[in-house]
């Protein structure tokens, strides 16, 4: 299951394990990314708490948490070569990997009809 | 963002929308800070190949000596900037500063000797300011005239050479600096052998009737690429050059700025020239025995760009900023953060291991000499 936010991160849902990325609108505005800087491992978080930080060639933005929930994977690939999140941002270019406190709020978030409307 | 209706356009912006440019205000004007290709590969594609910049935005003037010698023109130009004007020969370019009383620098700029007259580009967020001060300066001396029917572009990069000759084979004689009309498609241009890169290039003024058409020649040679501001402020950064507003403002002097080599011999204590322009006072006093800060390169450790305002610390702990980031950002050529700012005198050798604040948290920076990379410049 896809799901999006309003601050233009994407989740996919599998079970209770939300992998959480940004969209390649975000990507377009944020242009070529230099750094990032992922969550630590079991790091316990609140919705809209800040996740990850990005710079771009331009400036420096935040990733926020969707959902509550606990950090169980990160992407190192992406701190290596931030470029991957350019190339690929839905995909290979995923930012960590979040075990959800309540599954069910995922009901909250936008679908991808909601998202590309609110980006259109 | 401000309404696009109350931007300024240059002769160049629609051909820049009809490029893929991304459009953003800068200094009053409607201007690219990238295009399609983006800042990282727009950067690297100047530093290989040739990048087409529009710099039109910048204010262009021509100052003309009331009695017809030129030395009297050098002569009242000096007296707003430290720098010998009387030094500098027929076709021959040079970087300038205007000064204030107290030693502070109100812009920075490159003027050229034409023959019969000077030919000045100066910042587009001073351009007002300028041409006013140098009106009230210079007027009893000069006429001065705001050329602004004239589109500016910079052709830069190791390809742009082969690029501009590929239109007109003599402009590459040019030397690192020289100044010459030439004609191109036609029309009449002034192309200068400068730019503000790091790399060899020209800067070529043209009538704004046929900016396009020389932009549009230009950028049909598959070699040269249109690029946006975010490329330029990544390209002067990594080559260790000044962005007025930034790195250089009314509060910061020659001498702080490390600009000494602006301020040439004839215009120093003991020179032809010594003295007569605005803050001569404590500039050369600073020039005699040091500034207390020094403007110094900063390379931060791993990836994290720092970028201007982040404040610099002697130690991880201390809690009393020592100077600041005046620009920082991700140089794409080194592969690095690269950043320039203030440091104490006593802190500005290079090696030097400093503090600077990142979201909360301190990260080493190391003072380093600049430029950050290799100029390309063509000094033959």
């Amino acid at each position: 299951m896809l799901k999006f936010t309003e601050d233009h991160e994407w989740l996919r849902v599998q079970d209770e394990v939300a992998t959480v990325g940004i969209t390649q609108h975000a990507v377009e505005q944020l242009g070529d990314l230099v750094f990032v800087e992922l969550p630590k491992i079991g790091a316990v978080l609140g919705r809209g708490d800040a996740a990850a930080t990005v710079e771009s060639v331009k400036a420096a933005s935040e990733v926020y948490c969707p959902l509550d929930g606990e950090i169980v994977a990160v992407n190192d690939a992406i701190s290596g070569d931030p470029s991957l999140v350019n190339a690929d941002p839905e995909g290979q270019g995923w930012f960590f990997r979040l075990k959800l406190a309540d599954p069910n709020a995922v009901a909250r978030l936008l679908d991808k009809d909601a998202y590309d409307k609110l980006v259109g | 963002m401000n309404a696009p209706e109350a931007l300024l356009k240059t002769p160049l912006t629609a051909l820049k929308v009809r490029l893929g440019g991304k459009m953003v205000p800068f200094a009053g004007y409607e201007m690219p800070v990238q295009f399609p290709e983006g800042v990282m590969k727009e950067h690297l594609h100047t530093r290989a190949h040739a990048g087409l910049f529009d710099v039109s935005h910048m204010g262009q003037i021509r100052l003309r000596p009331r009695s017809g010698r030129m030395e009297d023109a050098a002569l009242a130009l000096e007296r707003l900037m430290p720098v010998d004007v009387l030094g500098l020969k027929p076709g021959r370019q040079r970087y300038g500063l205007l000064t204030n009383d107290a030693g502070g620098i109100l812009d920075d700029l490159m003027f050229a000797n034409r023959g019969d007259h000077f030919f000045i580009v100066v910042n587009a967020a001073c351009k007002a300011l300028d041409i006013a001060h140098i009106r009230e300066g210079l007027a009893d001396d000069c006429e001065v005239d705001e050329w602004s029917d004239r589109a500016l572009m910079a052709l830069q990069g190791p390809q742009a050479e082969a690029a501009l000759a590929a239109l007109v084979p003599s402009v590459a004689d040019m030397a690192f600096m020289d100044v010459a009309e030439v004609r191109l498609i036609g029309v009449d241009c002034v192309v200068s052998r400068s730019g503000y890169t790091g790399e060899d290039g020209y800067e070529i003024s043209v009538p704004a009737s046929r900016a396009v058409d020389l932009a549009e020649a230009l950028l049909a040679d598959g070699r040269v690429h249109p690029i946006g501001l975010g490329a330029r402020d990544s390209l002067r950064l990594e080559a260790g050059l000044c962005l007025y507003g930034a790195d250089i403002t009314v509060a910061t002097t020659p001498v702080e700025a490390g600009l000494e080599w602006a301020v040439q011999k004839a215009r120093r204590t003991g020179g032809a020239r010594a003295g007569g322009f605005p803050g001569a006072g404590p500039i050369l006093k600073q020039m005699a025995e040091g500034a207390g800060r020094r403007r110094v390169g900063l390379l931060p450790e791993g990836r994290a760009p720092v970028r201007a305002g982040a404040q610099l610390f002697e130690t991880e702990i201390s809690s009393q900023a020592i100077g600041a980031v005046s620009s920082g950002g991700f140089g794409p050529t080194t592969g690095a953060p690269v950043a320039m700012g203030y440091a104490p005198t006593s802190h500005a050798a290079s090696g030097t291991r400093l503090f600077a604040d990142l979201r909360g948290g301190r990260i080493p920076v190391r003072v380093a000499g600049m430029p950050f990379i290799t100029p390309g410049y063509k000094r033959t």
